[in-house]
Order: structure tokens, then C-alpha cells, then sequence
């Protein structure tokens, strides 16, 4: 079993239900846009993959390439190559991304080999330009404190930088669109598509048709309530830009209720 | 000179209470009061100022609680009578670490003091010697430059503070002089080092500078000594004075042995169009009474101060700043920042004073404080106290633990959990460290950090 297999997976919020038995599967290569109106557990969806400590798995699973996620801290699946977006960056005043970066780096290569010395900074300087320059980022971003101060655009970007360097298997993207602007929100779709390619596996979790006119999936899924209530390609994105959420509250209502 | 007149009068001062019954004595005695002659005779000034800060030792009491800068900071347990003065027999102590005396950039410091209780071993470059900046021991300041040690001495910190400045004051034996002449703007830094090693020693230090108009300095005083088992005493006073449209940048470190009770004044005069900027870092001794103080008397002068204190074990750190802007358009931005460790305690106690006549002041204080443990205590008590109308000031201080929000981020990139927090405590520290312009000493700060958080 190969990328990321989510089964029937049930997660409560401060004893609150709000995943409902999702099933899902992300392989490397795909791209997967994950749509639903507010309050239907995009995010919960996203934190629980991440094993984010408030979310409380009741049941169900999830594997990634076979191994139970649910059995490993946040930063041990990191290290296996999932990768969050996240919707609000945290800001880490006086820590500057490109140490904040190397320091990520070290800590797979420590895991790997506890004798390891760290990667050289001369090599990794190298590497951060290289996808400095991938994403069009100004080189100057490397030594700002990460996300302190930060404009929503930039702090998109710097996930988008960090995950191009960690070089995930399966990265979900929460809501990355949220709160930029058409430019911004190019911008970083662009850099989306830079780094997509037969390695990567992306779960885009949006609430908006618009970044999929930049970012084209191969499958599209609807989210509400809990469950994952319709499946498709493409077009199902475009039905929903149409006709909006309400003919999905209308055909679930009784899944709802 | 104006120096007598610092409008002291009218600093708002927490007064000092006499009436206080006494709660130990020390065992030091008139003799001790050092004599830096050499054969000819002591300048007049020196001896008297000795004489009256001895006869304010013998009359003030040691503070206790009652007294409000020391409310917070009990020092019953100080074995006073446990101290005899170092330099007595002093033959065999711990030498110097190496790292303590690396340079501060290149290959050699262009001036080096070092301050053992064998005596003050002073190095200064040729170069900067020519120019006419000294930088020498109390004792051949005394010898040599009476009249610059005049200007100076007892002129910022009254021996009558309390009884650690009387004490500095009357029995201070080891001690620097810089003096930077008019105009002369030194590039490289100064550098000293107060090593005070040993259980039942007394080390008493006077650090004094003298930065003339136009003129420009960067000083970076340390202070340190081993962990040892029984108590060390340091008392120490610090009196500099920034001229007309001069610069002085100050760097201290303390990382006293953790046994190390350590009792400081510090003040700094600030003239016209003159810039102080003051970095502190304090990671060592037992307990710590600090009491910093920037006094800016000239239209347009600046006094910056960035400080960070990190305690662990059952330290006790407790810093007194005060920012008297004494004159119009005078600027103060402080920022003190704290993390605490195990069942250790912090204190700052900040005080911005705006004299009647100090209009357009722009004056600010901040103190956040990390509390890394449940035991740990921080106390942040920020003040003004402004008699003008026409200012800006602004404080704030904080309380806080690390926010889980960003642990998570951290892990959600692969960073083990102890690292998260290590990072966090560096970032936190980060702005004060990068404050010092020199690698060698960042990097020394930053390892004492990471390594109480072992």
C-alpha cells in the first residue's frame, strides 16, 4: 500500500464529533483538492494526518506506505515525509527561516544517524538558494525571523519555500489560498506547480474553486459534515463554483441530520 | 564641572531606610582599606573619598525586605562574616579559562584587561595608546592620571546607595580606567575580564570609563568565576560618562559560579547629542542585586539598554533599571528579557523618570519573561513616573509560557520536541544577543544558554 491511506477515520475536537468515518487515499503524483463549506472538518482533517495533539482519533486509521501514522509524534511523520501547509503559519520570532530550515534538515539526518555533524552550511546555503529561486522568493526572506512580521502572502510563501527543502511525499496544503490576494495567490500556486511532479503527493484543502483555476487536480472530493459525500474530477470543482455548497446541504441534509 | 549636579535631587529615588536593625556584619576592617600610593603619596581625593565611603559602610545597614528595591531579594543567608577581601593570600586560585580570554575579533584584542585577585594585567595596542585612550588598573590610574580619575570616581554612584556601594567604595582594590580623549572614535574594542574564583572571597571591583566629546568606545566588561561549594562575594560599581555627541557602546556578561552572591551599582551619564548603548546578559551567580541606571542630562541624548537574564537551578536574579531623562528630546528604549529554568526567580524592577523640564521625551521599557518551568517565578514590575507634559512613554511586560501552537509547528518539520524548545529560547534571546557585534562572545552567551537547557 502505497502514499497516504486514510480509513474510516473518526476524530473528535473538545469531546466534539467532527470527523465521521472519512476515507480518503493520496498517492504520490496525484493531486487531490479536498472542497467543503465551513465547519465540515478541513482542517481537523489536516491536523489529525499531522497528529496535532488536540485532535483525538476515536477511530479508524491512517497509513502511509503501509506504517499506522497514528502510532507517531508530529515530528516523526514529518520526517517520513508528510508535509502541512499550514492555514495560519506561526511565527517563531528570532529564529530565522534559513536556520529554522537547516535545523529541520539536521533533525532527519540526526534521526537517520545520531552521529550525524549536520549538513554543511555550505551545502545547504546552496540548496535554499536553489529553491529560493525555484519558488522566485528574494534571497533576503532566508534571514528574516520566521513569520515575525510577515505580510499573509509571504507567510504562504515560506510554507511553500519550506516545503519545496523538506521535500515531503505527501504534503497537505490547509487552506493556502485564504486571505491572499489574486497576485499572492498566483504567486503561490505557481510555486505549487513547480514542485509537482511524480514524487509528490498533494491533498489542497480550499473552501474556493479560484486556486483551482491555477493548481489543476486530478481528483476533487467534497467534504461536509464529516464525511466525504461526493468524488469526482475536475468538473465537480467547477459544479461547485457554479452552484455553490447549497445543493450538497440540500442532497446530505438527511446525512446531517 | 557639572558632574555634582546630575539633578539628582530630583530622581525619585526609593529611600533607603536606617532604621533597619542590622542582620550580620562583615568582618572588614579600617586597615583594609587599600592604598594605591606606591611610595609617593595617594592623591587627596582618593583617600577621602575612601574615608567617606568607609564611614558610610560603618553606618548603613544591610538592606533587608523591608526596604522596597529589596523587597523581593533576601539576602539573610549571606554569611558576612565569612568574607575576607581577595588579593590576601590569593596566591592560589583557578586560572583564567581560555575562552574567557579569546578575542573579541581577529587575532589578538587591541586592549585586554584582565582582573584576577593576583592583581589587573592590562594589554593595550600601541596603536590606540598613541591616540591617548588609557586603559589601565585602578592603581596606576591613580599614579599615573589622577585628574581623569577625579572626573569619575564617586561622581555617578553615591557611596551612600547602600552598604555594597559603600563597600565598593571604600574597599574596591581591583578596577579598570578607560579614558577615550576628544574625538577619537576607537574601531576596535576594549575588552576586560573580573575573574573571581574562591569560597570566602570578597571581590570588590570599580570599572570606570570616560568617553570624551565626539569621542567613541566600545567596552565589553565580563565578569565570571568557577561553580564552587560555599558562598563567593562580589560587590562592584560601574560609572561611566558619555561626553557631547559621543558613543559608547557597553557589553557585560555575568556568569559568576552559581555560588557567587553578587552586589552592583551601575550608572551611566549621558551628555548633548551623546548615544549609549548598553547590552547586558547575566546567566551566573547565586543570587543577583543589580541596580542599572541611565542618566541622560543633554538635550538629545539617546540611552538604549537591551538586557537578558536566564536562570535555572535556584538562582536569583534581580535587575533595577532606571531611565532618567533629566532634558529635552532625550530618547530611552530598554528591553530586558527573561527565561526561567527549574525553581529559579527573576525580578526586574524598571523605573522611567521624566524630569519637569525634559519635554519631546520619548521614553520606553519592555520586559517579556519565558517561564520554563511550573516552580519558576518571574516578577516584572515596569514604572513611570513622568512630571513633564508634552512625552511619549510606553511599557510593557509579560509573563508567559511557550505557546504549544508553535512546539507544534516546529515538530509538524520534523524538529524532536527538546529541540523546539531550545529554538524557542534562543529566538527568544536572539535580538538582545545580536545586539553584540562580535561572534566569539555571541557564541559563548548562546552555549550557556543551550546549556541550561541540558
Amino acid at each position: 500500500m502505497t502514499g497516504l491511506n486514510i480509513n474510516n477515520l473518526h476524530v473528535n475536537v473538545n469531546d466534539k464529533f467532527i470527523l465521521k468515518g472519512v476515507d480518503l487515499s493520496v498517492k504520490q503524483g496525484e493531486v487531490h483538492a479536498l472542497m467543503g463549506p465551513n465547519g465540515s472538518g478541513k482542517s481537523t482533517l489536516a491536523y489529525s494526518i499531522m497528529g496535532h495533539p488536540n485532535y483525538e482519533v476515536t477511530e479508524g486509521e491512517i497509513l502511509f506506505n503501509g506504517t499506522d501514522l497514528l502510532e507517531l509524534s508530529p515530528d516523526e511523520r514529518s520526517r517520513l515525509g508528510i508535509f502541512l501547509a499550514f492555514q495560519y503559519p506561526v511565527a517563531i520570532p528570532g529564529v530565522t527561516l534559513a536556520n529554522f530550515l537547516r535545523t529541520a534538515l539536521n533533525s532527519r539526518r540526526r534521526a537517520n544517524n545520531s552521529e550525524d555533524k549536520g549538513i554543511p552550511i555550505p551545502e545547504f546555503r546552496k540548496i535554499l538558494k536553489e529553491k529560493m529561486d525555484l519558488l522566485e522568493v528574494d534571497h533576503s526572506f532566508a534571514g528574516r525571523y520566521l513569520n515575525d512580521g510577515f505580510s499573509g502572502g509571504e507567510k504562504k510563501r515560506a510554507e511553500i519555500l519550506q516545503m519545496a527543502t523538506l521535500e515531503p511525499q505527501i504534503a497537505v496544503l490547509d487552506e493556502t489560498d485564504s486571505g491572499l490576494d489574486i497576485d499572492a495567490l498566483r504567486t503561490v500556486a505557481e510555486g505549487v506547480n513547480a514542485l509537482r511532479g511524480p514524487d509528490l503527493g498533494v491533498l489542497l484543502i480550499t473552501h474556493y474553486q479560484r486556486i483551482l483555476d491555477y493548481i489543476q487536480p486530478d481528483h476533487v472530493h467534497i467534504l461536509y459534515n464529516g464525511l466525504i459525500v461526493e468524488s469526482g474530477g475536475p468538473e465537480l470543482a467547477l459544479q461547485l463554483e457554479e452552484q455553490g455548497y447549497d445543493w450538497i446541504r440540500e442532497k446530505f441534509q438527511e446525512v446531517a441530520a | 564641572m557639572t558632574t555634582k549636579k546630575v539633578n539628582r535631587s530630583r530622581v525619585v529615588k526609593r529611600k533607603q531606610s536606617r532604621a533597619a536593625k542590622p542582620s550580620g556584619e562583615f568582618s572588614f576592617t579600617r586597615d583594609m582599606i587599600p592604598n594605591f600610593s606606591n611610595g609617593s603619596a595617594e592623591p587627596e581625593f582618593l583617600t577621602q573619598y575612601r574615608i567617606r565611603a568607609w564611614d558610610a559602610f560603618q553606618k548603613i545597614n544591610l538592606p533587608d525586605t523591608t526596604q522596597e528595591p529589596w523587597r523581593r531579594t533576601d539576602i539573610r543567608k549571606l554569611e558576612t562574616d565569612l568574607f575576607s577581601l581577595a588579593g590576601e593570600g590569593s596566591s592560589e586560585t583557578p586560572e583564567v579559562p581560555k575562552e574567557l580570554l579569546l578575542p573579541l575579533e581577529g587575532d589578538k584584542d587591541a586592549g585586554q584587561g584582565i582582573l584576577t585577585p593576583q592583581g589587573v594585567k592590562v594589554y593595550l595596542d600601541s596603536e590606540i595608546s598613541d591616540q591617548g585612550v588609557i586603559f589601565t588598573s585602578l592603581v596606576t590610574a591613580a599614579q599615573k592620571h589622577p585628574e581623569i580619575l577625579a572626573k569619575v570616581l564617586g561622581k555617578l554612584v553615591p557611596v551612600g546607595d547602600d552598604k555594597f556601594a559603600a563597600m565598593v567604595g571604600a574597599l574596591a582594590a581591583t578596577g579598570i580606567l578607560v579614558y577615550v580623549p576628544k574625538g577619537v572614535k576607537l574601531e576596535k574594542p576594549l575588552h576586560s575580564v573580573l575573574w573571581g574564583p574562591g569560597v570566602g572571597r570578597a571581590h570588590i571591583s570599580h570599572i570606570l570609563v570616560w568617553v570624551e566629546d565626539q569621542a567613541s568606545l566600545t567596552f565589553v566588561h565580563e565578569t565570571a568565576s568557577p561553580t564552587e561549594n560555599g558562598q563567593t562575594l562580589h560587590a562592584g560599581i560601574v560609572e561611566m560618562h558619555v561626553g557631547q555627541g559621543a558613543n559608547l557602546q557597553f557589553i557585560e556578561w555575568q556568569s559568576w559560579g552559581e555560588n557567587v552572591w553578587n552586589f552592583t551599582h551601575k550608572r551611566a551619564r549621558v551628555e548633548r547629542d551623546a548615544n549609549l548603548d548598553w547590552v547586558v546578559a547575566a546567566t551566573g551567580s547565586h543570587l543577583t542585586k543589580n541596580f542599572s541606571e541611565i542618566d541622560l542630562v543633554g538635550e538629545g541624548a539617546t540611552g538604549r539598554m537591551a538586557g537578558l537574564y536566564f536562570t535555572d537551578g535556584v538562582q536569583h536574579l534581580d535587575h533595577d533599571t532606571q531611565q532618567n531623562h533629566l532634558a529635552p528630546n532625550t530618547t530611552s528604549d530598554l528591553i530586558f528579557k527573561g527565561a526561567l529554568e527549574d525553581r529559579s526567580r527573576s525580578v526586574w524592577q524598571g523605573m522611567i523618570y521624566v524630569a519637569p523640564d525634559a519635554q519631546k521625551t520619548d521614553g520606553y521599557q519592555s520586559n517579556p519573561n519565558l517561564v520554563l518551568s511550573k516552580k519558576a517565578r518571574a516578577d516584572s514590575i515596569p514604572g513611570l513616573e513622568i512630571l513633564a507634559d508634552d512625552v511619549r512613554c510606553t511599557h510593557g511586560a509579560t509573563v508567559g509560557k511557550i505557546d504549544p501552537n508553535e512546539v507544534f509547528y516546529m515538530q509538524s518539520r520534523g524538529i524532536h520536541l527538546e529541540d523546539a524548545e531550545r529554538i524557542i529560547v534562543e529566538g527568544f534571546f536572539d535580538p538582545i544577543v545580536q545586539r553584540i557585534p562580535y561572534v566569539s562572545l555571541r557564541d559563548r552567551i548562546q552555549k550557556a544558554i543551550v546549556d541550561k537547557l541540558d
